[in-house]
């Protein structure tokens, strides 16, 4: 529930304006909460005269929650190699398994792994817990889940990591139910609270337009998914020293109630745009499909690949995969260069975490130029010839 | 076949935004809508139905005006409609959702498929799907992008993957969740319109569905928010100057650290 002490409500109303549902009013100087309050607690937190609370009904703390330590990353091996995203998360969890004192596992699922969780060990591993099995070799949400929960099951870590990739978004929430934790999707940003040592994780919501920070602080493990490109991966240390502890898998967690009949990987054509370092995007700026021929040119001559807006994606030029946004996917690359994209908020949701952005559009009052770095003013198929002319003309000096 | 759909009213993410002034969230004129990939869970649903024989149940959580999004699902082929809703369910995070939907899926009572949107816009989580599918005890698969083939026995279908695609094959029950390229939702027919004026739209509470008072809501929920606060402002407006040429010489030049 939603309490508001009326002997400190001013009425002030900025509650009111705060509240993303519209739940709350002010009748007679006191903010009345309506029906459709979801305790956001958006309101709570800009209360100047503290008025508002959340009554989470008395919770009780389990008295186990000591017992759960370690920090563990689930580390995505697929089609022969290791997700980069794995690497990324043990450096954030280097940094949490220090500040809590404990160790820091990698968790390897597959077939094949090779010198992998030696890899794994050299960006911050200190325990590698590696299942390599031929039924392993595709993914299947029934046997990552049960192989996962009952490891986390056995072994308790206080922290669960995950990729937010297709396969982490996918088997990650199974697991969560299982093991009976707290799980925050997509998370920007973790870190240790000082007093108390529970993980702060902060994502964002609403399409990117507010963050939020979320604690699980009566459940254990704490389990979180993080974006692709957000964290940074520790230097390989080949003096690194670990321990590598193969587990056998049984024969119920191999079996799974969906069967994978076939693997299609990507051609060039539907690449992976949330690895990418660099993309170059496309929008409904450039009229026609044949637009992209200029994309992909500017993109190769950058070194990145190509990407578009879903008004392009709808109008069917460009497939579906590569669709940055709200309804598509979240991409953080060092540099996007948006072209003749307006920068509707679902757009700037999903990539407004780039590092360097980049605006073409003929339009100066379009919303893209507010959150780009650098903005070109003007029709993109005379802006990106030159561009890529300059472009090679730099790289060959 | 018969069919489950879940759906969600969401806000209009893109009328949810922070004044620049008061650093405040405008939600004047702030629309509730249908999630968009619940749309297309929905047509899913619809069109299997069409194809296969059976009947379609749209369910809901969320407060009494979620009916709204229920009634437009009737008026796209769903043929029944069930909202559960309680002031108790409030603060849910996908831990209590999904528990609650449990709970209501086993009122509903046997169900050969579930199908829901791989996400809601206003939390973007794509968890409860697969946390309602794990309560059930039943298999599921997310973002399928594509259904190859299905009968009363087997399904078969293609999940997007990072880096392509998978087919698979699955009997029932099953659980997936939808991405948008799926199919192109309906526009309600008039006949539509008018069925779903009449229908009556089931509303439960967490009595009437048996929900354990300890794992709905906020006390239900392993989640907590302790702080909203809007992202750092990013971007600098620069907008070059000078004529073409000389605007592109700039932008290569602060270009220079990604031409490696």
């Amino acid at each position: 529930m939603l309490k508001i002490d009326e002997k400190l409500c001013i009425g002030c109303g900025i509650c009111e304006d705060q509240c993303p549902f519209g739940s709350i009013t002010i009748v007679d100087n006191i903010a009345v909460v309506g029906d459709s309050c979801t305790l956001c607690g958006a309101c709570v937190e800009v209360c100047e005269v503290e008025a508002l609370s959340i009554d989470n009904g008395g919770k009780a703390v389990p008295d186990d929650l000591e017992s759960w330590s370690g920090v563990w990353v689930f580390c995505e091996f697929a089609h022969g190699q290791l997700a980069p995203v794995s690497t990324e998360l043990l450096g954030i969890g280097r940094t949490l398994a220090d500040k809590r004192g404990v160790a820091l596992s990698a968790i390897l699922l597959g077939h094949m792994t090779g010198d992998s969780a030696d890899r794994l060990i050299g960006h911050g591993a200190d325990i590698v817990y590696r299942v390599d099995n031929p039924s392993l070799e595709l993914f299947t949400d029934d046997m990552f889940e049960k192989i996962l929960s009952d490891l986390i099951l056995e072994h308790k870590p206080e922290i669960v990591l995950a990729g937010a990739t297709a396969i982490g978004r996918s088997f990650i929430p199974g697991v969560a139910t299982t093991v009976d934790a707290g799980l925050t999707a997509d998370c920007t940003k973790l870190a240790i609270r000082e007093e108390d040592g529970v993980l702060l994780q902060t994502r964002p919501a609403f399409g990117g337009n507010i963050m939020a920070t979320i604690v699980c602080t009566h459940t254990r493990p704490q389990m979180a998914t993080v974006r692709p490109k957000v964290m940074k991966e520790l230097s390989f240390d080949t003096e690194r020293k670990g321990q590598i502890i193969d587990i056998t898998p049984s024969a119920r967690q191999l079996t799974s109630r969906i069967t994978v009949l076939e693997s299609v990987t990507a051609t060039q054509s539907n690449v992976n745009i949330q690895e990418s370092d660099i993309l170059v995007s496309g929008g409904r700026g450039l009229d026609s499909e044949k637009g992209f021929a200029l994309i992909a040119r500017l993109a190769e001559a950058l070194g990145g690949n190509v990407s578009a807006s879903r008004a392009v994606v709808d109008a069917g030029w460009i497939p579906y995969p590569h669709q940055v946004g709200q309804t598509g996917k979240t991409v953080a690359p060092k540099l996007y260069v948006a072209c003749g994209i307006s920068g509707a908020i679902q757009h700037v949701a999903g990539m407004q975490s780039s590092e360097t952005i980049v605006a073409i559009n003929r339009d100066a009052e379009a919303p893209i130029f507010n959150v780009a770095d650098f903005g070109i003013v003007g029709d993109l198929n005379e802006v990106i010839p030159k561009l890529i002319a300059k472009i090679e003309e730099k790289r060959g000096s | 076949m018969k069919i489950i759909v879940c759906i969600k009213q969401v806000p209009d993410t893109k009328d949810v935004r922070l004044d620049p002034e008061t650093n405040t969230l405008a939600r004047e004129g702030v629309e509730s809508i249908m999630n968009p990939y619940d749309q297309h869970a929905l047509e899913a649903g619809v069109s299997l139905k069409e194809r296969c024989g059976g009947e379609v149940t749209v369910l809901s959580m969320g407060p009494p005006q979620a009916e709204a999004v229920l009634r437009q699902a009737i008026s796209c082929g769903a043929d029944e409609a069930l909202l559960v809703s309680d002031r108790s369910f409030a603060g849910a995070d996908t831990w209590a959702t999904s528990y609650t939907l449990a709970k209501a899926v086993a009122h509903i009572g046997a169900y050969d498929l579930i199908i829901c949107g791989k996400q809601a816009i206003d939390g973007d989580t794509a968890q409860v799907g697969p946390g309602l599918a794990m309560r059930l005890g039943i298999p599921y698969a997310t973002c399928i992008q594509k259904i190859r083939t299905a009968d009363a026995e087997s399904i078969v279908f293609e999940r997007m993957m990072d880096d392509g695609y998978d087919v698979l094959q699955s009997g029932y029950p099953l659980l997936i969740t939808v991405v948008k390229d799926i199919n192109e939702p309906r526009v309600p027919s008039l006949r539509g319109k008018m069925k779903a004026k009449k229908a009556e739209i089931k509303v439960l509470n967490a009595e009437d569905i048996a929900a354990d008072p300890s794992c709905i809501g906020l006390p239900g929920s392993p989640t907590q928010v302790v702080k909203v606060f809007p992202p750092e402002p990013r971007g600098t407006r620069a907008i070059l100057t000078g004529d073409l040429d000389e605007q592109v010489e700039q932008l290569v030049e602060k270009l220079r650290p990604y031409l490696v």
